[in-house]
């Protein structure tokens, strides 16, 4: 084991906070940079590069410092004296990925069902203080395995009820959940589907009343605290640590990010939005290939499951389409295999199979890269190997969104992790049989 | 011990039920022993529940010009291929269409055999996933071989044709993994179906599901078994009471004299086991299990057939390989329970070079869908282990070699001449994600055309469910 998978999560934050300094607090906090990358230049030369925010460049020179990119440009991008040179002659060259996921296994979830390290699955039903950076282990066996597929960002979410709680994003490499922290919050989550039913009793239309109850509440919140305090209010919809959590919901400085497959699920969010004025990216959305046009409209991202097209009642005109008719329609399109412990290795082979379904191949890089950026409020920051970002980049053998590809090399924050895992380990030993002890 | 695998064996059977109606009906024995009349075939030889599945192959089809993957020998390349009368007819260079043969115009196009699952639960755990659709576990006892699972299949599930729009033709359709012994598998054509008989694949032997492992013992920790230890005393003692049944009844069969022993379900399925007629599929995730499996079908005097899951296959892939038993495995799943925490995306491809006979299956409705990328990502993660696979190889993992463990590779599999017109069309390599079906044949009937929306089959659930005012 490495100093750093060792190494123990910083100490938790919001949710043992005060609810004085979580209202003066609940902005969202853009972490900064943990672990000073190496101040030497590094050159990626001679590559096929998909900066994502602009066409491709072949030849391209990519140049790293400090953590970050700082150039970007053709064979005639000059490279500093002392820069360490990396060819990548006949490679791809990309941001590192960014995992849309919701919730579930890549940074929740260790093994799955197996409780001793799961941390997503909660049972309350209006959760919006909780973070899950306090629950984050950062030596998670998972992370080399999600790097090694040149997975370098995440979304992660607790999961349960109608307001699940808070999504923030990390980089999959530091010491602490802290030090992994690229933006927290970056999201709340809350589910209009069939699995937060029980909060509104049992019916979409109980659901739908408690949300806007606790939203109405949330705005009145800070205006009456002196009242509350008082205890010269009427009861809350949620405790006073929920309602302050949702206030930079209801300022529009993070999305809701909101569970709903069913067409009519999706109009629903698209109206709360509408009437609390609220920034929306939709989770799943089977059906939002039905409504593509309002979605367009509003400019609300959808986080595509691309294999769904299984119909249930939750979403019964699944299509496997649905993220080419959306991009089609102009909606930004974020594309995710979900993210459990079994699958999430494949995020690039879900955008791959998007492209076979009528994507158009940089929608769909982009849709695991830069849009995902821009829907969680790191569009400045993430995403695209432009000058000033964050040196999340990757590598590959030949096109990331085929079979025939491998992540090479791959660095986060600007410092190259290893594409070794205990997987990789395990292949060596049973390389041959009897294996090596 | 031979594991006898004859197609015509169905014929025999009702041959022989025949055989023993007439006897019966010409009233040779007392009118008290006409009703099992079948018994002198041995009551898992009747045709119970049989097939009525009738071909329905369309005109001839001449694929010209394509590169083939036949699973049998090398890849071919401007090669075509010939359907007539639900059969392969020829592949090769110089094949001529016959009079009234459709041509299809295969440049820049592969052809491979119809894909074959070992593994699925569809119709079993129907689309949409709710409970009135869970039919897969019997999880009323750690021992349920009496159950089979074409009793549960819903032939209107919506999964159907999703399957038969990435290529499937055939698929093993098993009871889940609930119980040590879960039950009888069958194996099913996809084809468009009132009843399950319709689809039942005629000449296929059954299966049996057994499960080691996590699964059994979390279900029935409160009655036992709780530990593996009491999952391996499950099996044997399961065995144990079936190996005298069949002794009972095979000495009973020899002389057809007296009462009939009485029949047990539960024992008459585990009995064809150890006469080899049903075939053993055995979900087990670790290495040190299915060496003891291997080591429980050798006290009993079965074989496994194939290992289901089986995510650390490449540990004990020389003891497969020693005992002839196949890998069904995904390529890349992992971490999803404790004993998938060691799978490895190489384990197809060393299973490969062990001289073991790997199968991609799916064990997954999505899955089931493009089990061709799977086995792409298991060859390409070979590859960059620096092991020797080529597409040929690797297209066996979804044709050949798991028609080799439902014991109908006689049948289908591959593409020669005399096998069934099971034929998909790709739009390119189909170790490409993407690449996509574009025609598919069951026994020659064309199943799916992604140009012609009036041959994409839609089960009964399927109508009317788009939004309103929305096309599909």
């Amino acid at each position: 084991m490495t100093a750093r998978s060792l190494a123990q999560p910083g100490p938790s934050q919001p949710r043992l906070a005060a609810v004085a300094a979580a209202l003066a607090l609940a902005l969202p906090l853009a972490a900064g940079l943990a672990a000073p990358a190496s101040a030497q230049t590094i050159a990626i030369t001679g590559g096929t590069v998909h900066p994502v925010s602009g066409p491709r460049i072949e030849r391209g020179t990519v140049l790293l410092r400090d953590g970050r990119v700082v150039a970007v440009g053709g064979a005639d991008l000059a490279v500093p004296a002392g820069a360490e040179r990396v060819d990548a002659t006949g490679k791809w060259v990309t941001p590192g990925l960014f995992h849309p996921a919701t919730n579930l296994g890549l940074v929740l979830t260790e093994i799955g069902a197996q409780p001793q390290t799961q941390e997503d699955a909660k049972e309350g039903d209006i959760d919006a203080a909780i973070n899950p950076l306090d629950a984050l282990n950062p030596a998670m066996m998972t992370l080399p395995v999600a790097r090694s597929e040149g997975i370098t960002t995440a979304v992660t979410s607790p999961s349960g009820g109608l307001v699940a709680g808070q999504s923030v994003v990390v980089d999959l490499d530091g010491a602490s959940a802290a030090a992994m922290a690229a933006r927290t919050p970056a999201a709340m989550l809350v589910d209009l589907g069939e699995n937060a039913k029980r909060a509104g009793g049992g019916s979409r239309a109980g659901t739908v009343e408690l949300l806007r109850r606790l939203l109405a509440d949330a705005r009145e919140f800070p205006r009456r605290r002196a009242e509350f305090e008082r205890n010269a209010i009427r009861p809350l919809a949620a405790s006073a640590q929920d309602l302050a959590a949702l206030q930079p919901v209801l300022r529009g400085e993070i999305p809701m990010y909101v569970i709903a497959n069913r067409r009519s699920d999706i109009e629903t969010a698209l109206g709360i939005g509408r009437e609390f004025g609220l920034r929306l990216v939709i989770a799943g959305g089977v059906e939002a290939w039905q409504v593509a046009d309002s979605l367009a409209a509003r400019r609300v991202p959808v986080v595509v499951h691309s294999y769904s097209d299984i119909p249930s009642f939750e979403g019964p005109a699944a299509r496997l389409d649905n993220a080419a008719l959306l991009a089609k329609a102009g909606v930004p399109v974020l594309i995710t295999d979900g993210g459990s412990n079994a699958h999430f290795r494949n995020l690039r082979y879900a955008a791959g199979e998007a492209v076979r379904h009528g994507l158009p191949w940089d929608r769909a890089l982009a849709g695991i890269t830069l849009e995902p950026a821009r829907a969680f409020g790191l569009g400045e920051r993430y995403g695209s190997l432009e000058a000033g970002k964050v040196a999340n980049v990757v590598i590959w053998s030949g096109d990331p969104l085929d079979f025939g590809s491998h992540a090479e090399r791959v660095w986060i924050r600007g410092r190259e992790v290893p594409t070794t895992s205990r997987q990789t380990e395990l292949l060596e030993r049973y390389r041959t049989l009897p294996p090596k002890y | 011990m031979p594991l006898p695998y004859a197609p015509r064996r169905t014929v025999l059977a009702a041959l022989a039920t025949m055989t023993t109606l007439s006897a019966a009906c010409g009233g040779r024995r007392p009118t008290a022993e006409v009703t099992p009349a079948a018994d002198t075939a041995g009551p898992a030889e009747r045709p119970a529940y049989a097939s009525t599945y009738q071909p329905r192959p369309g005109p001839a089809v001449l694929i010209r010009n394509a590169t083939v993957l036949t699973a049998a020998g090398p890849e071919l390349r401007g090669a075509s291929v010939l359907l007539r009368d639900g059969k392969v007819v020829a592949v090769g260079d110089t094949v001529r269409a016959p009079e009234g043969a459709t041509v299809v115009d295969g440049t820049g196009k592969f052809v491979t055999p119809g894909l074959i699952d070992t593994h699925s639960h569809i119709g079993v755990y129907s689309a949409p996933g709710i409970a009135s659709l869970s039919d897969g576990n019997e999880a009323t006892d750690p021992v349920t071989s009496e159950v089979w699972a074409e009793h549960s299949v819903w032939p209107q599930d919506p999964q159907i044709p999703l399957a038969i729009a990435g290529g499937v033709t055939v698929a093993q359709i098993l009871p889940g993994s609930a119980n040590l012994v879960g039950g009888r598998a069958v194996t099913l054509r996809l084809v468009p179906a009132r009843t399950v008989q319709e689809m039942k694949l005629p000449g296929a032997p059954y299966g049996l599901k057994l499960a080691c492992g996590e699964n059994p013992k979390r279900v029935y920790s409160g009655r036992g078994p709780a530990t593996r230890m009491a999952n391996m005393a499950g099996f044997r003692a399961a065995f144990i009471g079936a190996e005298r049944y069949r002794r009972e009844w095979d000495r009973w069969n020899e002389k057809r004299t007296g009462d009939a022993p009485a029949r047990d379900l539960q024992k008459e399925t585990l009995a064809d086991v150890l006469r080899g007629k049903i075939l053993v599929h055995n979900h087990c995730y670790r290495a040190d299990e299915m060496a003891f499996m291997l080591d429980l079908a050798r006290e009993f005097g079965f074989r496994i057939r194939s290992f289901h899951h089986a995510v650390e296959a490449y540990k004990v892939a020389d003891l497969m390989a020693r005992d002839s038993v196949a890998g069904s495995v995904w390529s890349d799943w992992w971490g999803f329970k404790l004993e998938s925490l060691d799978g490895i995306p190489e384990n197809a491809a060393l299973l490969h070079q062990a001289g073991a006979r790997p199968i991609i299956h799916s064990d997954d409705p999505q899955g089931i869908q493009r089990l061709n990328h799977d086995a792409s990502k298991a060859m390409h993660a070979g590859l960059r282990a620096g092991i020797r696979i080529t597409r040929e190889d690797a297209i066996r993992w979804i044709t050949l070699n798991p028609a080799w463990a439902l014991g109908i590779d006689s049948l289908t599999g591959s593409l020669e001449p005399g096998k069934a017109a099971d034929v998909v069309v790709w739009s390119g390599d189909p170790f490409s994600i993407y690449s996509r079906p574009e025609l598919v044949y069951n026994e020659g009937r064309l199943l799916f055309d992604r140009r012609d929306p009036a041959r994409q089959y839609r089960t009964d659930f399927n109508l009317g469910t788009a939004a309103p005012g929305v096309g599909r």
